[in-house]
């Protein structure tokens, strides 16, 4: 019961987190191409400036809920992925200087190449995001003691010895840059005006057109990668409500969209990422990370589960601690809603 | 695996986090401790109402908004760091210290990120009493974000509350055990006085930088009036109580790390206090030494005659590894200290007899004294760390069977020879930012030099 519950615990701080940075991430790839006057940037960049570090947090406090209910799981995926996750902290970093940044300085060359930086970390950052995902999905070659060490690419198949990147990951990968991009562009038509507004507008519909396609394809793939994915839909009939789901949400985008609804669908947007990823849990549940090399090499629940009474009593400051945490994110939310005012000065 | 090419990894794997955390910890220092310098300047603003003390506020707010980036920038690595290159330490104490550090981001990150975005852009969106409540709680959130910290560390240097399952994996008895350990408490107000002397000593070095160039002279000596005051008051509680109680526990639990500090190599009724010297692990002495005599045994047991262990009386593979390291990190930890103490109370002297704003020399003394406690910060981190080894966990597990045994020592070179190209590069980008904001000064208008 306690790994049912610190699984499902573990998927919402991963679902904050996508949902949340999601969108400045995709704002950060926006930048590059769809953003483009001075005042323009710093308009989208002030739209995400007082929330995107509480939105990091939700991986922080994500990484730090999986070290502790599942202390196997960490040293095993951060081990084996070390050489992308290395990668990823070095974009992390490069990206919060670039973005927190370049308002400090007011040459226009040096802006103009952090500008580049943080556009450019935020793209690879969606792609590998998307790629670990995938790759959490297809499983890795696990060592009899739990352990394993990927390379960043070996012949792009998905076989029992693959590396980080394969044909399958960048799937992932692409997936989740579109998918960020719709999600980081819908909140731009609602936090601006005027001709950014308009543009962010204009690109929801190839973007959308672009991620049902995108879906379909990764989902046919994922079955085709890994046929036991099916396996807990089929024994729960029932749960064929969450790729459903996912159809309605991307719907449901649709529609606001062309009814100018931005906040409905924005929200549709959240509820598409969190079905996508809900749906990739209860695909792999109850095993954490499958083994490419047997299934009973497969990191499972009842293996990398902390022990009962740290996660007894984790259960109760994680749930105080979540519901402080959501007030004060409801509360910044609310202080700095509507459009982002062009006259108005911060820091 | 061949036996010198896990030993090379180990070594890299060692050198991979002291150095990410050491370059991370120059950052938070200063957070913890202007925040609560700019608290102080804001709750003068809102008793006063006076225009002079919000943009002193303001100004620290810029220095403090940039430094906290670096902060939040390099932090980040440190939270995947114990899964990348610590697998097998984090496998097993995950479900005790993996708790402290979910509670950091669950409890510290939210709460600072959600109003540092407040204080930070939303002055005008706030009332008064609002954005003074928002600075107040960036600085509960990061002295809350120390206090978890120092809870993992404290468990690894002193292991309470904890029991070992059949599996070898450590599991926590007792949260409040384990959030009380005593060496936490200890460490925790040693650190966090740390930090305020690290704040004090920025803040001040800032206002005699203004004296001494001619110029925002009504903010020098504001900067000057405060800096000095939590300077004095914070140099004082360094050494007394915090130091000296933190110093006593540990001579009590780790009387190999306190030997190696001190450089006891011998143990000895009445031991002496060795103020200088260089430790000769070859011959087990000091080599040149000056020593106070008894001093050693009066400090940890408050009389002379005390029997303080020596290294002699430890098995030597439980001597700490690097010991001349770790021997001379904490004399100049503590050396500097003491010119701490000297130079605030000289300062305050001169500025309670009103003297102070026209003592070129003292403003010198301030201005170029402001890495010191970087230096002294860092350097009491070192002496506690450097002073666990040769364990991971004190007297559970060895440092040399924590490492991740799947990343190979060239893969970890690889990533910190990364790192410390990187943070050289934020380095720069940092001294230029902070330099800029120190020459336009407290009386630039914020909306046209800000985002």
């Amino acid at each position: 019961m306690m790994g049912f519950i610190w699984f499902w615990l573990v998927a919402v701080m991963i679902v904050g987190y996508v949902v949340l940075d999601g969108f400045d991430l995709g704002v950060g790839v926006l930048h590059l191409f769809l953003v483009r006057t001075e005042a323009e940037r710093k308009t989208a960049l002030r739209s995400i400036g007082p929330v995107w570090d509480g939105n990091e947090v939700w991986l922080l406090a994500g990484g730090g809920t999986l070290y502790f209910a599942f202390p196997l799981l960490y040293a095993s995926a951060f081990s084996g992925f070390y050489l992308p996750l290395m990668i990823v902290l070095w974009l992390l970093v490069l990206r919060g200087v670039s973005l927190e940044l370049r308002n400090h300085i007011e040459v226009g060359v040096w802006r103009a190449l952090l500008d580049g930086v943080f556009g450019f970390s935020s793209t690879l950052l969606t792609i590998f995001f998307g790629a670990a995902l995938a790759n959490v999905l297809r499983g890795v070659p696990l060592q009899a003691d739990g352990y394993f060490f990927l390379p960043l690419w070996t012949n792009w198949q998905p076989g029992v010895h693959p590396g980080i990147l394969d044909w399958y990951t960048v799937i992932g990968g692409v997936v989740a840059l579109v998918a960020l991009t719709l999600h980081g562009a819908l909140w731009l038509v609602i936090k601006t005006s005027g001709n950014l507004e308009a543009r962010a507008r204009g690109i929801v519909t190839p973007l959308w057109i672009a991620l049902v396609v995108l879906t379909v394809i990764s989902l046919i793939a994922t079955i085709a990668v890994r046929p036991e994915a099916l396996y807990n839909y089929f024994n729960y009939p029932g749960t064929f409500i969450v790729p459903v789901g996912v159809v309605a949400a991307l719907g449901a985008l649709w529609y606001f969209n062309h009814n100018a609804r931005p906040v409905k669908a924005f929200l549709s947007s959240c509820v598409y990422l969190f079905l996508m990823l809900a749906g990739a849990c209860w695909s792999l549940f109850p095993t954490l990370l499958p083994a490419t090399t047997g299934a009973d090499r497969d990191i499972t629940l009842s293996r990398a589960l902390s022990g009962p009474h740290a996660l007894a009593v984790g259960l109760v400051w994680w749930t105080v601690g979540m519901a402080l945490a959501i007030t004060y994110i409801v509360f910044v939310y609310g202080k700095f809603r509507g459009k982002v005012d062009g006259a108005e000065d911060a820091h | 695996m061949y036996p010198e090419i896990s030993m090379n990894a180990e070594l890299i794997h060692r050198l991979h986090f002291a150095f990410t955390v050491t370059f991370h910890y120059l950052f938070p220092q200063l957070t913890m401790g202007l925040a609560l310098l700019i608290v102080v300047l804001k709750s003068i603003a809102l008793k006063t109402g006076e225009e002079q003390w919000e943009r002193a506020a303001r100004f620290w707010g810029k220095i403090f908004g940039i430094n906290f980036v670096f902060g939040v920038v390099t932090g980040i690595p440190m939270e995947f760091e114990f899964g990348t290159n610590w697998a097998r330490f984090s496998n097993l104490s995950g479900g005790v210290i993996g708790q402290p550090l979910a509670m950091e981001g669950v409890f510290s990150f939210f709460l600072e990120s959600a109003f540092l975005g407040l204080f930070l852009y939303g002055e005008k969106r706030l009332s008064k009493l609002q954005h003074w409540f928002s600075a107040v709680m960036v600085f509960v959130g990061s002295w809350i974000s120390g206090f978890f910290i120092i809870v993992t560390d404290a468990w690894m240097q002193h292991p309470v509350a904890y029991e070992r399952l059949p599996n070898g994996q450590f599991q926590v008895l007792s949260f409040w055990q384990l959030l009380l350990n005593p060496w936490g408490l200890l460490q925790y107000m040693h650190n966090m006085t740390g930090a305020v002397v690290t704040g004090s000593f920025v803040m001040s070095a800032v206002g005699a930088f203004y004296l001494l160039d001619g110029r925002n002279q009504n903010y020098g000596r504001i900067f000057l009036k405060v800096g000095l005051i939590a300077g004095l008051i914070s140099s004082v509680l360094i050494i007394f109580p915090t130091g000296d109680l933190h110093g006593k526990y540990v001579a009590r639990n780790q009387p190999a790390a306190i030997a190696a500090m001190e450089g006891l190599f011998k143990t000895e009724d009445g031991a002496g206090l060795v103020l200088m010297g260089q430790p000769n692990e070859e011959t087990g002495q000091i080599d040149n030494p000056i020593v106070v005599n008894d001093m050693l045994s009066f400090l940890i047991y408050g009389t002379t005659k005390a029997e303080v262990t020596g290294l002699d009386r430890i098995p030597k593979d439980q001597w700490p590894t690097a010991l001349p390291l770790l021997y001379y990190a904490y004399h100049i930890m503590a050396g500097l200290g003491t010119w701490f103490l000297a130079l605030m109370a000289g300062c305050a002297f001169l500025l309670w007899r009103k003297r102070l704003y026209a003592a070129r020399w003292a403003l010198w003394a301030l201005l170029i004294s402001f890495p010191l406690p970087y230096i002294a910060n860092t350097a009491g981190w070192m002496t506690a760390e450097l002073g666990r080894q040769p364990w991971l966990i004190y007297g559970l597990m060895r440092t040399s069977e924590g490492f991740s045994s799947t990343v190979s020592a060239g893969n970890g070179l690889f990533t910190l020879l990364g790192f410390m190209g990187l943070y050289s590069l934020l380095g720069l980008l940092f001294t230029v930012l902070i330099y800029r904001e120190i020459s336009q000064g407290p009386e630039t208008n914020a909306s046209t030099t800000s985002h």
